[in-house]
């Protein structure tokens, strides 16, 4: 028997054993062997000509092997940013919101800021997993499964921000509907009383969505350490110590745990057929309500702003501006999270392949436009509507910059670093070498996602910081907290996201599993390989399976 | 007595019936299970074990086969009307929470001259909760009509069956199905085109 746990074995033999699609010659500009641009071909969606048992070994692999050291680094990193901002809001709570840059002219700014841009950070998981289910979108697959804890681990970082600039925490109770001492029941004709019932229905429903399409999952995990325990072949557990040597603890079966709590979240699960049908009716219920829910929690959000009566914020477009701009900054984050994750962990590639990227991408260039079309539809309804106080708040605390006119605004940065990074970058993605290119979709991610938060930081503070008479204006200037606590949520989300990634299934396997041509009952996965039947040319008419 | 049957699937202390079968040793016998690795396979065998009039038989999968359902013969899932009952009753107490509060038992708020019993401003959490109502219902529906969460069931105790969470089929004909024989089931299971044909004991 060998020291090594067979599932590592597993994992190092597959590691990068067939590069390419099944081990057969790419043909040159197909990248991995998915971008073929012939519309009657069907991209392959797992490479490698894997098996199912492939594709289990893969995912249960990440969560079954030793976290690697990269993953004890990030790990270290997020988790000492989120203890700090952990500290800082204690700081806050204790001190109180003076300690942020707030004054009497800007009274929302980071705070806010923050908030919106995680909430709509958000979004993409539940489009990923809702509407992309609704349209057929197999791909969604891939992606389905780290989006949805993206979109958790987001609206945990975004309920905070609400929560604690209240300034005295300890009356947060009346957002809820229940009477204080005064008898005083909260108003609801209050866009902010929506806000808690959107935010906290949206972070439910995500969580029950993750859960739910995890069950099976967590079964696999579940049974593989069961079988281990029954063959006897379960590793003791084993610490690495410096100097190359380990620590093992022979009483100690890491299977034993994994069996036990896999098997309580699993709740019993059997892969039972007639299971799956009530399983798959609720998944489509799900994806069903999700998808206007997804559509109804940031429209009021953006509520917040527009049934106010400040220039700037007062504007109709408000709901679908915000809706297309959680979702493109969603799928950014999306790709700043997985373009990573594809190159540290084995066989990644080959269930996250380019052309999964290059959907993703095309997301990216058509929702920036839209947000492009609603800046600029924005301006135009300011000078269109005739309002000067709008027009001003568009031109003079927005857009001109104060080296081209005394009158310009301060925040001209804020303004034109949104423009370039939201509307200008995303457009790289018309070339096609560009959005295959991971290192440049990451780039575009990454601006996208600094772009957005400037987005949300225009509309809040430079709406706020000039009212109408120029004796109220001031400026906003983030103090260390500000900054301290933003990155905390940083560090929280990155620190979530690397436990989902060391201890849960990262890919949903049953999903995968069912796209894959072996999964079609009917009988055409000899004939299919990778997506291309070997018996007619890649050009050629199709033997499709779609047929059936 | 079947409520009772039910009943002891989960609640240990609750006595079960007498065994239809048993094994040599005295085991009782929980069903007949055949091995599959070709998703085809698995499928024709579903068709042919409906068509032998079997009842209490699943069809084990690593993930929701397409078609199934047709080629198991079973019915479509109620699970669709319990989520619209239960999340049209979130929106109705959506409706009645803030009706009740902003014109009945509080009228302090007279915002913008508007009366106090305006539907309009209700229905965005309304539709809230019809969501978070339904989501539930879906979840714990889907979950209760399939009879999870349980602790534990007897296929678990075959160490094949394990593989069916991986890459593997399984059938399992149940021996409390009226027709079920071991000589006739073991022979249209080895019909079917499985890899090989197992016994599943309940560990009584």
């Amino acid at each position: 028997m060998s020291a090594l746990h067979p599932d590592q074995i597993t994992a190092e033999r597959l590691a990068g054993l067939r590069p390419g699609a099944g081990g057969r010659d790419v043909d040159a500009g197909l990248g991995d062997g998915t971008l073929t641009e012939d519309p009657a071909i069907e991209s392959p969606l797992v490479l490698g000509d894997r098996s199912f048992d492939d594709v289990t070994d893969i995912v249960c692999g990440y969560a079954e092997n030793p976290a690697p050291k990269w993953w004890f680094m990030a790990f270290g990193f997020f988790s000492t940013l989120a203890g700090i901002g952990t500290l800082l809001i204690v700081y806050l709570l204790i001190t109180g919101v003076g300690t942020w840059g707030l004054n009497n002219q800007v009274d929302w700014a980071w705070d806010i800021t923050n908030f919106v841009f995680w909430i709509g950070i958000g979004h993409a998981g539940t489009l990923i997993s809702a509407i992309l289910c609704l349209l057929k979108q197999k791909w969604r697959t891939a992606v389905n499964r780290s989006a949805e804890a993206m979109t958790i681990f987001a609206v945990i970082c975004a309920g905070t921000f609400p929560a604690i600039h209240v300034g005295r925490i300890w009356f947060i109770w009346f957002v809820f509907p229940i009477p204080n001492y005064n008898w005083i029941w909260p108003n609801f004709r209050s866009p902010l009383l929506w806000d808690v019932f959107a935010v906290s229905t949206y972070a439910t429903v995500s969580a029950l969505f993750w859960y739910m399409g995890m069950i099976p999952d967590l079964a696999t995990l579940r049974d593989r350490a069961d079988l281990r325990l029954r063959n006897g072949v379960s590793k003791p557990f084993a610490v690495a110590l410096p100097g190359g040597k380990a620590l093992v603890i022979d009483a100690i079966k890491p299977d034993k745990f994994r069996a036990f709590l896999y098997g309580i979240f699993a709740l019993g699960w059997r892969f039972s057929s007639r299971h799956w049908h009530r399983y798959e009716a609720a998944y489509l219920i799900l994806a069903g309500i999700s998808t206007p829910l997804v559509l109804s929690v940031h429209s009021i959000v953006s509520f917040d702003f527009a049934t106010s009566v400040l220039p700037g914020w007062h504007t109709t477009i408000f709901p679908p501006y915000f809706v297309a701009g959680a979702i493109f900054g969603g799928f950014a984050m999306v790709l700043l999270l997985l373009i990573p994750l594809r190159a540290l962990m084995p066989n990644f590639k080959d269930l996250l392949t380019i052309r999964h990227l290059e959907n993703m991408s095309k997301i990216i260039l058509l929702t920036g436009m839209m947000v492009g079309f609603a800046y600029g539809m924005e301006f135009f309804i300011a000078w269109y509507g005739a309002n000067e106080y709008e027009m001003f708040v568009f031109t003079n605390n927005r857009a001109i910059p104060t080296w081209i006119s005394d009158d310009g605004a301060p925040y001209w940065w804020a303004y034109w670093a949104m423009i370039s990074c939201n509307v200008l970058s995303p457009q790289v993605f018309w070339f096609r070498k560009l959005r295959q290119n991971p290192a440049v979709i990451w780039a575009v991610a990454l601006l996208v996602t600094i772009g957005m938060w400037f987005e949300r930081f225009v509309i809040i503070v430079t709406s706020l910081h000039r009212a109408f008479l120029p004796g109220e204006w001031g400026m906003f200037f983030p103090t260390w907290v500000d900054i301290g606590i933003f990155a905390g949520t940083v560090g929280i989300f990155g620190t979530l996201f690397l436990l989902f990634v060391k201890y849960l299934p990262t890919f949903a396997m049953a999903e995968l599993k069912a796209v894959m041509p072996q999964a079609d009952p009917h009988g055409h996965a000899e004939h299919v390989h990778d997506g291309l039947p070997e018996d007619s040319p890649a050009a050629g008419p199709r033997d499709s399976k779609e047929a059936h | 007595m079947s409520v009772l049957q039910t009943l002891s699937d989960y609640l240990p202390f609750v006595p079960r019936s007498a065994p239809r079968f048993v094994t040599e040793e005295g085991h009782r016998v929980h069903g007949m299970a055949a091995e599959y690795a070709l998703t085809p396979d698995v499928y024709h065998a579903a068709e042919m074990v409906r068509d032998a009039g079997y009842k209490k038989w699943d069809v084990h999968t690593p993930f929701p086969i397409h078609g199934i359902e047709e080629a198991m013969g079973h019915k479509r899932t109620i699970l669709p009307y319990i989520v619209m009952a239960v999340g049209m009753g979130g929106v109705a107490a959506g409706f009645a929470l803030q009706y009740w509060i902003t014109a009945i038992d509080y009228t302090g708020f007279l915002v913008q001259g508007k009366p106090y019993d305006a539907w309009e401003p209700f229905v965005m959490i309304m539709f809230e909760l019809g969501i978070l109502h339904a989501a539930f219902a879906a979840l714990i529906g889907m979950l209760m009509l399939n009879g999870l969460p349980r602790w534990n069931h007897p296929v678990f105790s075959n160490k094949e069956f394990l593989a069916t969470s991986q890459g593997k089929f399984m059938i399992v004909i149940e021996a409390t199905d009226g027709s079920f024989d071991p000589e006739a089931t073991r022979r249209l299971l080895e019909q079917t085109g499985c890899t090989g044909v197992t016994l599943i004991e309940d560990g009584d």
